[in-house]
């Protein structure tokens, strides 16, 4: 089972706090990973000859509940050559100030199909990706004001003087 | 820039600012679109051209956003179908199918859907397919200069939109497949009608090889213009025909074996370098050409099935299985299959206790697919930049959501 195999790999490789928590029981089992060491898990599980994770399916940014304080990302992970898929979760603490940003390390330079993703988690959700090579807006102008994804987010009353009406 | 975003966030945006006012004196900024009509819909690109050499490629997405990930944390799952109709617009009946099974996933409910239901899901997305594929081919042949197979192709399309629009009551945007069945079963004589349709439909592709595939005009145009290795592209997250068309015999229908596809006969059509080299535009079109011979051979098998050993009945109630209110247990889920563009995945937290979902990410193919157009189309010409964005096959409402 990969998801054996890949927990195994990793405490060789990075010892055991790497893995925060996991999660077997669920239908795609997902293992929560120490945050800072995603980009380096993700290289490593890209290259390793046994995993050979070379394509980022999905990266989706989560706000966990105003209740939470938490703000999390999600990787689904594939291999064309193993025929085999992953879930990898990370997650932060934050108070939901715009000075404060809850911010990770961005895996752009391992899969580049991140790069978008992560700047459609910094558009909607207000995640800051460290070491990006061009965190900006994607789906919103670039003068929007908050991050509508936000359990906590109020839709403000104009734009441009044009009255936003829902 | 006037947010109130604190600037240490903004490196970015000041990057990216500071590059355009950086331009050199030999150099210019041109805006291809967002209403050009060789982008495909309302994508905005930002050229920097030193004559006709494109030097820089800057997308700008996001004209078409409808808040679909918002929308859906309102709404319950039944509710949310008709909204991945309009992501990609021009194949609804594979959105429905992908979202369809995520949810079916989550009841634990995707082996008692009876086998009629997911034939006719095989079939409605197949035909799906062609007519999303008839699209591709013809607007590409109108962005590189050759307009008659463009009607041809959208008069071949017409008859599938009647088709489905028979079935489903709707040209386009269907809410056809439903959590656990269909809306209605097909109406009587649909299976003849498909039959026709492929006896009409296999000339006209001869026809439409003549025209346009062996092309002496055409393949001046597409061989060897943006060429697509094979590693750039599973690094950038393509798929569908995109990485298909870089030589790789990858396709979601035969990878994860969902509904019936297991069951029936078709070839993953790919790359083969008949012409040109492998990952550029013509072998991308040619995959789509394959692929739609492919799903006429799955309609043809799927019409074979529901005529004889899963044959319509009196019984037969195809929302005989559909939740009346849909609440699945407390888990996340990514679900994933093949549009004809790509991996289309939906991305599904639930908590338990409500019928709508805590989070929902969509991930549309078309957005992967033109992540990677910067990287293909540096120092190329502007006129090759088009039959580059041509051959991509993007539907904005699914990068835009």
């Amino acid at each position: 089972m990969i998801f054996d195999t890949v927990k195994q790999l990793l405490i060789e490789k990075f010892g055991e706090e790497v893995i925060i928590a996991e999660e077997p029981n669920q239908k795609q089992p997902a293992l929560i990973i120490k945050a800072d060491l995603i980009a380096d898990v993700c290289l490593f599980l890209r290259d390793h000859p046994q995993t050979w994770f070379d394509f980022l399916s999905c990266l989706s940014g989560v706000d966990y509940g105003v209740e939470q304080q938490k703000f999390g990302i999600v990787y689904h992970l594939a291999s064309i050559i193993k025929n085999h898929t992953l879930v990898l979760k990370i997650a932060t603490e934050n108070n939901r100030d715009e000075e404060n940003l809850p911010s990770f390390k961005s895996i752009s330079a391992v899969y580049k199909a991140a790069e978008w993703h992560e700047r459609e988690a910094f558009d909607m959700l207000g995640i800051y990706f460290e070491n990006h090579p061009d965190l900006r807006r994607i789906l919103l102008p670039d003068d929007w004001d908050g991050f509508p994804l936000r359990k906590d987010y109020k839709t403000a009353e104009q734009y441009h003087n044009i009255k936003i009406d829902l | 820039m006037q947010n109130t975003l604190s600037h240490k966030y903004q490196d970015g945006l000041i990057a990216y600012q500071n590059k355009i006012k950086a331009v050199a004196a030999e150099e210019m900024v041109l805006n291809l679109g967002p209403q050009h009509p060789s982008t495909h819909g309302v994508l905005r690109l930002e050229l920097i051209t030193d004559g006709e050499i494109v030097k820089e490629v800057i997308p700008h997405i996001g004209y078409l956003h409808r808040c679909f990930e918002k929308h859906g944390e309102a709404l319950n799952y039944a509710q949310i179908i008709p909204y991945t109709d309009r992501m990609d617009y021009l194949a609804s009946m594979n959105n429905n199918h992908a979202f369809v099974m995520g949810v079916e996933k989550m009841l634990g409910i995707e082996n008692d859907i009876p086998k009629r239901v997911e034939y006719i899901r095989v079939l409605v997305c197949e035909l799906n397919r062609i007519a999303s594929h008839l699209i591709a081919i013809g607007t590409y042949g109108i962005d590189i200069g050759a307009f008659t197979p463009f009607l041809w192709c959208f008069r071949d399309r017409e008859h599938i939109m009647n088709m489905l629009e028979w079935a489903s009551g709707a040209r386009m945007l269907y809410n056809y497949i439903w959590v656990g069945g269909l809306f209605y079963d097909v109406p009587v004589g649909f299976e003849d009608r498909c039959k026709e349709f492929i006896d009409y439909f296999k000339p006209k592709m001869q026809e439409l090889n003549e025209l346009l595939t062996d092309n002496q005009i055409f393949i001046s145009r597409t061989v060897n213009v943006g060429i697509l290795p094979l590693d750039v592209a599973i690094n950038y997250g393509c798929s569908g025909p995109m990485l298909r068309g870089s030589g790789l015999k990858y396709d979601l229908r035969r990878v994860d074996e969902y509904s019936v596809y297991p069951e029936l006969d078709f070839e993953v059509a790919y790359a083969k370098a008949e012409v040109g080299s492998i990952g550029d535009c013509w072998n991308r079109y040619k995959v789509r050409i394959v692929e739609i011979e492919e799903s006429l051979k799955i309609i043809e098998q799927c019409v074979e099935k529901l005529t004889k050993e899963h044959k319509r009945t009196k019984e037969f109630d195809p929302r005989a299985l559909c939740p009346k209110k849909i609440v699945p247990k407390a888990q996340d889920f990514y679900s994933r299959a093949e549009n004809p563009k790509g991996e289309v995945g939906f991305y599904f937290i639930a908590d338990g206790r409500s019928d709508k979902p805590f989070r929902i990410k969509s991930r549309g193919p078309s957005f992967c697919n033109l992540s990677v157009l910067p990287e293909i189309s540096k120092n190329v010409m502007i006129a090759d930049l088009v039959a580059i964005i041509g051959s991509l096959d993007i539907v904005l409402g699914e990068v835009d959501r």
